[in-house]
């Protein structure tokens, strides 16, 4: 905590800034332009002074026609509020960019991001590699001007399908026939493929006590690799390890294995289209993530869905928050070695939550059931009687039978309590999000920080624990659960009658131009959404803040000083999934 | 015993029947297998989470003999290809089946797996997994239900059991090759494919369209 009094205002900040900071005027955007040469001491005013100390998301926009490539921030209060946005801008050929991760450590894996897909270098960055792509991948692909192997047109419907109906298939069009295209100087011959060595290299160190002190055993230290393929990493995930004996000396995660190019596909899609992409984002929490999008582009047009929408959505994301805490108290056991069964138990529930889904989308997994105003269809009575039954008669007594199995457990209680602790301190400045976050006593819950929907006038608790450890994590998780069980029973008895839908269900929206940022408390933690129009049917700018993605940065920290088995239970309580950290 | 087991088409005698069953080694051999087959303990993406589903109580494909799932290659072999296929990953797919013991099997599960499915433009998504791998059966959905990868099992099982056992590759006197691991380069290089890039690079290969 800082000891300055926090200055509330923040409109004088052109004259604080003299020259270095300027209101964004551009139509429907919002926030400051900042130089890149006051971007440092700007951000330390801001995190210092003004009581933004949580920056929550970093991501670069490339403006083509402007020559430009802009790196969007945005900020936050803890104690509350709206974003501040803050953008620095700087030419498109050989963009630099100071770093902020000397001031906001949680900003390291988004500047490489930035830097893996868009080029932009960032000064003082320590460790800026590439992160979804490998290192010696040709180009920065989510630049405008680099196109993909497939590359058929600029934005969909693509005319060979739509209206003109003349399908060919992509493949025989291409040089190599398959999805894959080489710089024209490459030659097989001369090329060196390269390995991991700056990964490696950058893994820290600390001195052995070989030196004939006599400190204890003469160890050397070794380099391990988890994954991508270890039943422990929940999916295409590696941990490179150093280990000191059994210790764990540092911990790098290498991700992108399953890089799927959300983002470039998504600035191809009109905005309807990417509904059904956000369903695979999470793909354990497809109604949260549709909620999250939908309410970004809900923002730009500037439309509000009726009231009984409003009631099934939250219906849908809290049902979705259940799922999620469900099968991440399963796993973590199962990491913990009691194999498959709570995970057993865990899925029973998951599957009549699915049922709900299905009947009200027609799909389990991938909903695709919001709509921009509203929602596809309506809930049935069915449905409904199913709800109702899960939130009054089912649940709660499953939960407190887990609880009772589960939380007691001495062997739980011994691998978790006080391992991979992250201080609340710790977890502000690495931007963890969610139970992660809630778990070291952070009360910061979107749903109450800047209240969306009709969150404002439900009752509810944001849970904390207050050790930040294994142990907190796997807790809050229950805390949640019951919180969502009384949203739900709240919403199953007010949920009004009425249209589901704002206007007529519609293909193409109209969306003007602008940018917006919508975010909601997904289980996972804060979901957001970064949207550029530019007017057309598509958005000129698609980016998704993910909770699992920047959740990660603090894992190393977490995992320091810890022995190599607690690491493994380590990443399971902070509950990722793949779909979502590589997008 | 199932009635195709024991059905040699070869006449029992009226009293022995119910006592003595006759079948052929192929038969018997191939119930075996079918009715254990182990497949490989990970989950690649979205896909995965309805494998998962598949092994758990409203499913349970333990009826089938298939509720050992092993997180190493070395003991299956059936590979699930439950997922997208990224580029950055398909040299571990194809290390990880050559590791596979004979005789092995492949599913692509799901649209991705099958042809990259919704996924099928992305600059780091690899267009189907049978680029590189033989699959034996494609699971259509995205994802598939459990019901659907429960009726790719018995497809599979089927093939299993059509089998002649001196015809199962893996059986054969001469060794089998291993799979070409492809390479990250610049872009993914599939080795097979090595002669023709730099002609390609250069402009004077296939016309782009
Ligand atoms: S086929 Fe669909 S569900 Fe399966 S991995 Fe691909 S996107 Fe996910």
């Amino acid at each position: 905590m800082t000891d300055q009094p926090i200055d509330v205002h923040v409109d004088n900040l052109e004259t604080r800034f003299p020259g270095m900071v300027s209101q964004d005027s551009r139509q429907g955007y919002t926030g400051y332009l900042v130089k890149p040469e006051g971007l440092t001491a700007f951000a330390t005013a801001l995190r210092d002074q003004m009581g933004f100390r949580y920056l929550s998301s970093v991501t670069a926009v490339d403006y083509l026609a402007e020559d430009l490539m802009e790196v969007v921030y945005h900020a936050y209060r803890l104690e509350g509020g709206p974003a501040l946005v803050f953008k620095t801008q700087v030419p498109r050929q050989e963009p630099h960019v100071p770093s902020l991760v000397p001031l906001f450590p949680g900003a390291e894996f988004q500047e490489r991001e930035a830097w893996d897909l868009f080029g932009v270098r960032f000064d003082g960055h320590p460790d800026l590699r590439r992160i979804l792509m490998w290192e010696g991948f040709g180009g920065h692909p989510m630049r405008k001007d680099w196109h993909e192997a497939y590359y058929e047109e600029e934005a969909k419907p693509f005319k060979n399908r739509w209206p003109e109906g003349q399908v060919y298939r992509i493949e025989d069009k291409v040089p190599y026939g398959h999805n894959v295209s080489y710089p024209s100087e490459f030659s097989p011959e001369g090329w060196v493929p390269q390995e991991d060595v700056a990964l490696y290299a950058g893994l820290g160190k600390i001195q052995g006590n070989g030196d004939g002190s006599g400190g204890g055993l003469d160890t050397e230290q070794i380099v391990i690799n988890l994954g991508p393929q270890h039943p422990s990493t929940h999916g295409v995930f590696r941990m490179v390890v150093r280990l000191d004996g059994e210790t764990v000396v540092d911990l790098r995660p290498v991700m992108g294995y399953l890089h799927r190019n959300h983002e470039k596909l998504g600035e191809r899609n009109t905005f309807l289209m990417n509904m059904p992409f956000t369903d695979r984002l999470d793909y354990l929490c497809s109604m949260s993530n549709n909620f999250g999008y939908a309410l970004a582009v809900e923002k730009l047009m500037g439309i509000q869905p009726p009231e009984r929408a409003d009631y099934i959505r939250v219906m849908m994301a809290e049902l979705t928050r259940i799922i999620n805490h469900m099968l991440a108290i399963g796993f973590l056991l199962n990491d913990l070695g009691a194999y498959f069964t709570p995970v057993m138990y865990c899925f029973n529930e998951r599957e009549l939550i699915l049922d709900v889904f299905e009947a009200v989308s027609g799909s389990r997994m991938m909903c695709n059931y919001f709509r921009f105003g509203g929602v596809a269809r309506d809930l049935t009575q069915d449905a409904f009687g199913m709800v109702k039954r899960l939130v009054q008669e089912r649940l709660p007594p499953k939960l407190d039978e887990l609880e009772r199995f589960l939380v007691k457990n001495e062997i739980v209680r011994e691998r978790s309590i006080g391992v991979g602790v992250l201080s609340a301190e710790q977890a502000i400045a690495l931007s963890a999000a969610g139970p992660v976050l809630r778990a070291s006593g952070v009360p910061y819950d979107v749903r109450r920080a800047e209240p969306y929907s009709i969150y404002d006038r439900l009752e509810f608790d944001v849970c904390t624990r207050q050790h930040g450890d294994i142990y907190d994590r796997f807790l809050i998780r229950f805390d949640e659960m019951r919180q969502s069980l009384r949203i739900l029973q709240q919403v199953v008895r007010d949920l009004p009658p009425g249209e589901i839908m704002t206007g007529k269900p519609q293909y193409q929206v109209r969306v003007p131009a602008g940018e917006s940022y919508g975010r909601v408390e997904n289980p996972k933690g804060e979901l957001g959404f970064y949207l550029v129009s530019n007017g057309k049917a598509n958005p000129y700018r698609y980016h998704i803040r993910s909770p699992s993605f920047i959740n990660l940065t603090s894992l190393a920290q977490m995992c320091r000083g810890q022995k190599i088995a607690d690491a493994v239970v380590i990443l399971g309580s902070i509950d990722i999934v793949l779909g979502e950290v590589d997008r | 015993m199932p009635d195709d087991l024991s059905n040699p088409e070869y006449p029992i005698p009226e009293d022995l029947r119910g006592q003595v069953t006759i079948t052929t080694l192929d038969k018997i051999y191939n119930w075996g297998r079918r009715s254990s087959v182990w497949p490989m303990f990970w989950g690649l993406a979205c896909c995965a989470i309805e494998m998962i589903a598949t092994a758990t109580s409203r499913y349970d494909m333990a009826r089938f003999g298939m509720e050992v799932m092993r997180p190493s290659p070395r003991q299956t072999d059936l590979m699930i290809i439950s997922g997208t296929v990224t580029k950055k990953l398909i040299p571990q797919i194809v290390r990880l089946y050559n590791q596979v013991p004979e005789p092995k099997y492949v599913m692509a599960m799901g649209a991705c797996a099958s042809g990259g499915g919704p996924f099928k433009e992305g600059y780091n998504v690899v267009s189907g997994v049978d680029q590189f791998l033989p699959v034996d059966v494609y699971v259509p959905g995205c994802p598939p239900t459990p019901q659907a990868l429960i009726h790719g099992f018995l497809v599979l099982h089927k093939k299993i059991a059509a089998q002649p056992i001196k015809a199962i590759p893996g059986y054969q006197k001469a060794a089998l090759e291993p799979l070409p691991i492809p390479v990250l380069g610049p872009d993914l290089i599939n080795l097979r494919d090595l002669p023709r890039i730099p002609a390609a690079a250069s402009g004077s290969g296939p016309e782009e369209a």
